[in-house]
């Protein structure tokens, strides 16, 4: 009796166990899965003109998305100027400054709104400019995902100036540093390559992001001259063009598909294995 | 860390010697003055948003009232507007992405953190983080052109054995509840893993050593022991991807059909609150029906809300537990 109840233990065990690692590789491999389609479907219509040429009309083959890549370097660069910032002044300040009460009221709100949906955040982009000015402008869209950036903008600011060891900060003070020019001229310069990665992070992050972008800078066929103009961007187009009805678009859809996908991707790998290399040392 | 900045908030007698001028001089009080407007900008940027979809909301606040929450009519001709649909297929969309993200999830975070030689472990793990930086549109492509396919194939298969229940009744497009579901659930399961991850990884080793010597299985001391310890953290990590999944908009748009019905059948398609403005905005020609979309936009942002606060809250409890 007992051995035929050890030996259900037993088999529960190993099929339990096996059971988890099967999970594991379903995950790991849906990585593998996603890379190795878009390869195969999105890199085989990939040319030189999908990055210098503008979209076709509709029937027309050929033609690139070159106005969406400068349309999505755009509304990086207004994004960047939004929430680089605020993000890392408020980073400073959590990290540097901060009483506990007002901290902990900031660390909260800025919690918040990282958890705010994107879509919402691109109606908040569309009352605040789009509705005043009466039309759509690459300013709008980037303000969006600038807005987006904030919070782990702020996050990462603070854990890299708090991994700054203490030692350093009082050898400033001690040399007769006062505590602003010891942040200035120790801390930051210490924390700069994390906070720097931590940057490139975000950014890779909302460069893939559609749903804000849809009413705020929503879409373009053609160059989009200046700030206030509606803009196209690689991954807004990527969706119009999978949701259209035809075949050629939905090619260029699964090359845009990889060119966002490969971008955001190598910018992880690199940040991470930066970040893991500087955590080996500092620790 | 609060250590690392006492000492220099009192260093030295100097500090208080010296005049407001000189401290004004070296800067303290102006850095002091920056970081915090830009700390406060935060709040008041935060404010602001909840302000602004409150204000521009207020047509079909005023004209439905709370009605709008519970009624299914979405009539844009008409200027007839009930969220019941959509707010139906966010929350059936994301359990059914809970359904079958948690155990897909919660096992593997199991397997990388008992089971796996921590090398393999490490490198499963960043592969597994990567697909969280994968963009959701991107998820929305490979739903439309690999995963509807795949399901209109797989579909007569789930229908032998459910098919009695009313879930996996009437015809299927391919675009459905289900089909929004799956990706979701494709979509959260790294959160899951990540966090819970380390929230097992945090259950002291004389817990499982204790289980163990008991003559406990391998798998009896994780599932009975360190798992009923690394509850909280879990359920905290469970809760961020319902946030998540709630509020998923692209992805979601792309496989779940987009019919604004309430239906039993998952198989049937539906609508989701981010879905319905993103695909309508831009539309929307009225002030009533901008301001019914608004207003959704308002419940989508209430309902991550309060899922994600508990979610923090649950997390902040489990790395306490961890750390007793």
């Amino acid at each position: 009796m007992t051995s035929l109840h050890t030996l259900r233990r037993k088999a529960v065990n190993a099929v339990m166990l096996s059971l988890t690692g099967l999970c594991t590789f379903a995950a790991a491999g849906t990585l593998v899965f996603i890379l190795g389609y878009l390869f195969v479907h999105g890199a085989k219509d990939l040319s030189l003109d999908f990055f210098t040429k503008l979209p076709t009309p509709v029937g027309e083959t050929g033609g690139g998305m070159a106005n969406a890549i400068v349309g999505s370097a755009k509304l990086l660069l207004i994004a960047m100027l939004v929430g680089v910032p605020i993000g890392f002044l408020g980073g400073v300040y959590l990290a540097e400054f901060g009483g506990a009460t007002f901290s902990f009221l900031v660390r909260y709100v800025t919690d918040l709104l990282n958890g705010v949906p994107s879509i919402v955040i691109g109606i908040f982009a569309y009352t605040l400019i789009v509705l005043p000015q009466k039309h759509f402008s690459t300013i709008a869209g980037g303000l969006a995902l600038g807005v987006m950036m904030i919070p782990i903008a702020v996050r990462s600011t603070e854990e890299f100036l708090r991994a700054v060891p203490a030692s350093l900060r009082e050898g400033a003070m001690a040399l007769g540093a006062s505590r602003t020019k010891s942040i200035l001229t120790v801390v930051i310069p210490a924390a700069k390559n994390g906070i720097m990665t931590g940057i490139m992070l975000n950014l890779a992050r909302v460069a893939g992001e559609t749903a804000p972008l849809l009413f705020t800078s929503f879409s373009n066929r053609f160059w989009s001259p200046g700030w206030e103009q509606p803009t196209a961007a690689l991954p807004v187009m990527i969706f119009t063009y999978a949701i259209s009805p035809y075949e050629d678009w939905h090619q260029q859809a699964w090359a845009a598909g990889f060119v966002l996908l490969m971008l955001v991707l190598s910018v992880n790998i690199i940040a991470r294995l930066l970040l893991a290399k500087r955590k080996h040392v500092a620790r | 860390m609060a250590a690392t900045s006492t000492p220099l908030a009192g260093s030295g007698p100097s500090r208080s010697a010296r005049s407001f001028i000189e401290r004004l001089r070296s800067g303290d009080q102006v850095a002091h003055a920056i970081t915090l407007a830009a700390a406060a900008s935060i709040l008041l940027l935060t404010g602001l948003l909840v302000y602004e979809l409150f204000i521009h909301s207020s047509e079909t606040r005023a004209k439905f009232g709370w009605s709008f929450l519970f009624t299914q009519t979405w009539d844009p001709v008409a200027d007839e507007y009930g969220a019941l649909p959509f707010i139906y297929g966010t929350l059936v969309s994301s359990a059914l992405a809970l359904l079958i993200g948690i155990p897909l999830g919660v096992g593997a975070a199991i397997f990388l953190a008992e089971l796996a030689p921590p090398k393999i472990s490490d490198a499963l793990t960043f592969l597994i983080e990567l697909l969280a930086a994968v963009p959701s549109v991107i998820y929305g492509l490979l739903g439309i052109f690999v995963l509807v396919p795949l399901l209109r194939i797989v579909e007569p298969a789930i229908r032998s054995v459910l098919g009695w229940t009313p879930l996996f009744q009437g015809p299927f497009y391919g675009v459905s509840l289900f089909s929004a579901g799956v990706v979701l659930s494709v979509m959260i399961v790294p959160f899951i893993i990540s966090i819970s991850r380390e929230v097992i990884r945090a259950v002291p080793a004389d817990q499982r050593e204790a289980a163990l010597a008991l003559g406990a299985t391998r798998w009896e001391a994780t599932w009975d022991v360190v798992i009923p310890y690394a509850k909280s953290g879990i359920l905290g990590s469970i809760f961020l991807a319902l946030a998540r999944s709630l509020g998923e908009t692209m992805a979601v748009t792309m496989v779940i059909g987009n019919d604004p019905k309430i239906k039993a059948s998952l198989f049937a398609p539906g609508y989701s609150i981010a879905a319905v403005i993103a695909n309508e905005f831009t539309e929307a020609t009225g002030d009533i029906y901008t301001s019914a979309l608004i207003e959704l936009g308002l419940v989508l942002f209430g309902l991550t809300i309060v899922i994600n606060a508990l979610a923090r809250a649950l997390v902040a409890t489990g790395n306490r537990g961890g750390n007793a």
